[in-house]
């Protein structure tokens, strides 16, 4: 077993647990904090496959957007001594049921699929690459989703804002303060 | 086994060539893996001590006082005395707090600022990794840190802990733009997001030069969102003593709390680093075009003496601004991210891009 098959093993069984300690805490925070080992730990595996700009990407968006983002939400409305409640049984049975259905699934779509070692070079992960293929808009260029993930952003952001703005109106019973 | 103090390159070959000769692969490179865990460890925990002095010192100068001078000449030990009391101090943990998050939330800001520190180029082949996207990557796990300070605050069962973290979250997410677009602005110039390139490139000026006025701008914003990263004064609102005690680490004692501390020097260095690296050089020497002589005095001082050298001044600047500037309060700190910093920052890349375009730089 060389090195990088024991490097894999560790990234891939920490994966697995830290996804099943993930949905089987009962304290809201520490799931978080396995999905951010179960993310961290895919990025690991990127690593191992050179490719480093995923891994980046992985690093960015994950651990430091999406991870910050629920723990911050974790912060404003719960408690440390809070415990989430056990799920009834009948619902226990049929998630697991679906997971395991699930798992099954992708299971055999993986071995189904013929993998093909190429032995064209990797593509490197510059500045010049990564540029191009952002702004091209042929095969294999990104130009398209960032521009309709860009616009759905914007109407999520429009959305919150206008959520979280206090309404104009005034309350006639209520006494006004600038008097 | 050639030790060549401007180039390293031939000496940590000849280590890795004399370490395959005697040992298998896999022990080559735990052994490898030893020696580099080490020296990081070292380097941290002596540099991290050393940055307490300095800005004890830098403070003490400010405020027309001596500083420590007891323990040893001028005070050098003090900060290793502090060290082996805060080492001896009983671990203490509270009731009510969330033991596995409590005791994680250290480690986890710990390990954000070591994989940060692996890409840093200190001299020529002196770099541990060298990604071909360097300077992404270090924003990347920069990033992580602050979940540790985050679940520190919540996991303390504290109100003033809590309240720390969430401005520090706050703070430290807004900033984190100002320091990327700041640095992608240089990577327009360099072409390249490699530590080991952007180096080579400053080989005849700097960036902080050859992009004159953008270049400028960019280091102004970068050094600010830095110093905000970094969560020191005047940005230091998250542990602002007078009104949260100290902020997300106010229930953390002994070692735990100095693994906070020292974090938040080591960051400091990174961000000095990060300065020094993209701006003004990294261990590259000052060279001025045409002064030949001049040149080749500069090139006499070592690469590592030049890096140093470059980030104690930038780590003198930062520390100027702690204690010279009142602390900002939190609307402020926003208002200066989102109104004044970013927009700024984006016609600024604008700028750069026209500067590249039309090749009007050194």
């Amino acid at each position: 077993m060389t090195l990088s098959d024991i490097m894999f093993y560790l990234f891939a069984g920490s994966i697995l647990t830290f996804s099943v300690l993930t949905v089987t805490s009962r304290r809201i925070l520490r799931s978080a904090v396995y999905l951010l080992f179960v993310l961290v730990s895919t990025a690991g595996l990127y690593f191992m496959l050179n490719y480093n700009f995923l891994a980046a990407v992985q690093l960015t968006v994950y651990a430091g957007g999406i991870i910050v983002l629920i723990i911050f939400s974790i912060l404003l409305t719960s408690h440390v001594s809070e415990k989430a409640v056990v799920a009834p049984l009948k619902q226990q049975i049929f998630s697991a049921l679906a997971v395991a259905a699930g798992a099954v699934l992708t299971l055999m779509t993986i071995f189904k699929f013929a993998f093909t070692p190429t032995a064209s070079p990797a593509i490197e992960s510059n500045v010049q690459n990564v540029g191009r293929a952002l702004v091209s808009y042929g095969r294999d260029g990104y130009a398209l989703p960032f521009e309709v993930i860009s616009i759905l952003l914007l109407a999520a952001m429009v959305g919150a804002i206008v959520l979280a703005k206090k309404e104009k109106h005034l309350d006639p019973t209520e006494p006004t303060s600038n008097n | 086994m050639g030790f060549n103090i401007y180039d390293f390159t031939g000496m940590t070959h000849n280590m890795h060539v004399s370490f395959m000769e005697h040992m298998s692969p896999l022990m080559t490179t735990i052994v490898e893996w030893t020696i580099i865990g080490v020296c990081y460890l070292l380097f941290i925990a002596l540099f991290g001590l050393f940055l307490v002095y300095a800005e004890r010192k830098v403070c003490a100068m400010f405020q027309q006082r001596m500083g420590p001078m007891r323990v040893g000449y001028w005070g050098l030990l003090q900060t290793i005395a502090d060290f082996i009391k805060l080492l001896m101090k009983e671990l203490i943990t509270p009731k009510g707090v969330d033991k596995f998050l409590y005791n994680l939330a250290p480690f986890i800001i710990m390990i954000a600022t070591f994989m940060a520190m692996a890409v840093l180029p200190f001299a020529k082949g002196l770099q541990t990794l060298d990604f071909d996207i360097g300077v992404f990557y270090v924003t990347a796990v920069s990033s992580i840190g602050v979940i540790g300070i985050l679940i520190a605050g919540w996991s303390s069962n504290n109100k003033y802990s809590l309240i720390g973290a969430m401005r520090s979250g706050a703070q430290i997410l807004s900033y984190e733009l100002s320091v990327s677009l700041s640095l992608v602005t240089m990577i327009i110039l360099a072409g390249s997001m490699q530590l080991s390139v952007i180096v080579e490139g400053q080989r005849d000026a700097w960036f902080i030069f050859k992009g004159h006025v953008p270049a400028l701008i960019a280091f102004v914003i970068f050094l600010i969102a830095g110093t905000a990263e970094t969560n020191r004064g005047p940005f230091d609102l998250a542990e602002a003593e007078s009104e949260l005690t100290a902020g997300f680490h106010t229930e953390y004692s002994g070692i735990k709390f100095a693994f906070f501390f020292l974090a938040e020097y080591i960051n400091m260095f990174i961000v000095a680093a990060m300065a020094v690296t993209v701006f003004l050089g990294g261990w590259m020497p000052l060279h001025f075009g045409s002064l030949e002589s001049f040149n080749h005095v500069m090139d006499f001082i070592p690469p590592l003496v030049w890096f140093f050298l470059k980030v104690g001044g930038v780590i003198f600047l930062i520390m100027w601004f702690k204690w010279t500037f009142p602390r900002l309060r939190v609307d402020q700190i926003l208002t200066l991210e989102w109104k004044y910093l970013l927009p700024i920052n984006l016609v600024n890349i604008l700028l750069m891009s026209l500067v590249v375009l039309t090749k009007f730089h050194l």
